[in-house]
């Protein structure tokens, strides 16, 4: 690496067109997509080694039906019986992210590949918190019609707290998908901007040379290392918690309350 | 004081948010290690709340995190 290290954490996020240009073309093949495809082809592969129906699973099998049956456990507790019906949404969402948010870690550049972290652009997460929202609330008029709006409104309020109670209900519903996209994307770009820095104290250290370079390169290389081991933790946990609030807003759509 | 460095300033100020999310995040789970110690059997059961809870105390930090990146590179 140059001597003039310059520390440029967010240089990880930016897309780049891999066939035609941004400016131009409407539709254009970047990196993002790119990445998308192998994830997409990664839970393909995982989903085709299991679903081979054996009476006795194998190891693979046992895996994969595991997960399935994460996925299903948790619509069975937060829905109820119902729920049934939404857990191919849950699993592609909790799939799809659980797998991005992991290949975004995987140490690529040592081969010289950089990987894109999907989750990590707020287009990708707003879309899938989006498609979320709008299954909830498309779910809750077609069973409900227009008695879903009392969601809304809490048993046995008085009249002069619903009046106040009312827009922070709505308003608390509204900001939703919001809260859906953005606790994904920043907690991704937060952990991936950390390892970033300290990766770069690293370098730094060492160049700065004398006796305090290496021993601030050497405790930044095991602090990156800790990280790590939070990062792969956080990864797993942001997909069960949006997949978990994904079910219970389904709850609330198809229960009411 | 120029623009600049009022930035970094505000910035730097508004990561304090994080550090009170993380109490939050620690309180989440100490209370509830607290409890599933003394319930053992009733802990399982409260998982789901558990991660409400501490995606709710989670967002509101990485909000303070999104401010502090919107003042620095905005």
């Amino acid at each position: 690496m140059a001597a003039e290290a310059r520390i440029d954490p967010m240089h990880q996020f930016q897309i780049n067109p891999l066939a035609g240009n941004l400016d131009g073309s409407p539709f254009v093949f970047t990196n993002s997509a790119m990445w998308m495809l192998i994830v997409l082809a990664l839970i393909g592969l995982f989903m085709l080694g299991g679903m081979k129906r054996q009476l006795v699973p194998g190891r693979w099998q046992a895996m994969v039906e595991g997960v399935t049956g994460f996925v299903h456990n948790m619509l069975s507790t937060s829905v109820g019986p119902e729920g049934k019906k939404f857990v191919p949404w849950v699993f592609t969402v909790f799939m799809f992210i659980l797998f991005a948010n992991l290949i975004g870690l995987m140490p690529f550049a040592l081969a010289g590949v950089h990987p894109f972290t999907v989750t990590s652009q707020f287009t990708i997460t707003g879309i899938l918190a989006i498609l979320s929202f709008s299954i909830v609330v498309i779910t809750g008029l077609w069973r409900h019609k227009l008695h879903f709006f009392s969601l809304f409104v809490p048993h046995g309020t008085p009249f002069v707290l619903k009046l106040l109670i009312v827009p922070i209900e709505l308003i608390s519903f509204l900001v939703r998908p919001f809260s859906l996209a953005i606790r994904l994307f920043v907690a991704m770009i937060a952990g991936h901007i950390l390892v970033e820095v300290f990766a770069n104290f690293v370098v730094q250290g060492l160049n700065a040379g004398g006796a305090a370079g290496p021993a601030i390169s050497v405790v930044s290389f095991l602090f990156i290392m800790g990280v790590m081991a939070l990062e792969l933790l956080v990864c797993a946990i942001q997909a069960y918690v949006f997949a978990l609030l994904t079910s219970l807003y389904i709850n609330d759509a198809v229960n009411l309350h | 004081m120029d623009l600049a460095s009022a930035k970094m300033i505000g910035a730097g100020l508004a990561g304090i948010g994080v550090g009170a999310a993380a109490i939050g995040v620690g309180i989440v789970f100490g209370q509830f290690l607290n409890s599933a110690i003394r319930n053992p059997a009733a802990a399982d059961g409260q998982q789901g709340r558990l991660f409400i809870g501490f995606a709710a105390a989670e967002l509101l930090g990485l909000m303070a995190f999104v401010v502090a990146m919107m003042i620095m590179f905005m």
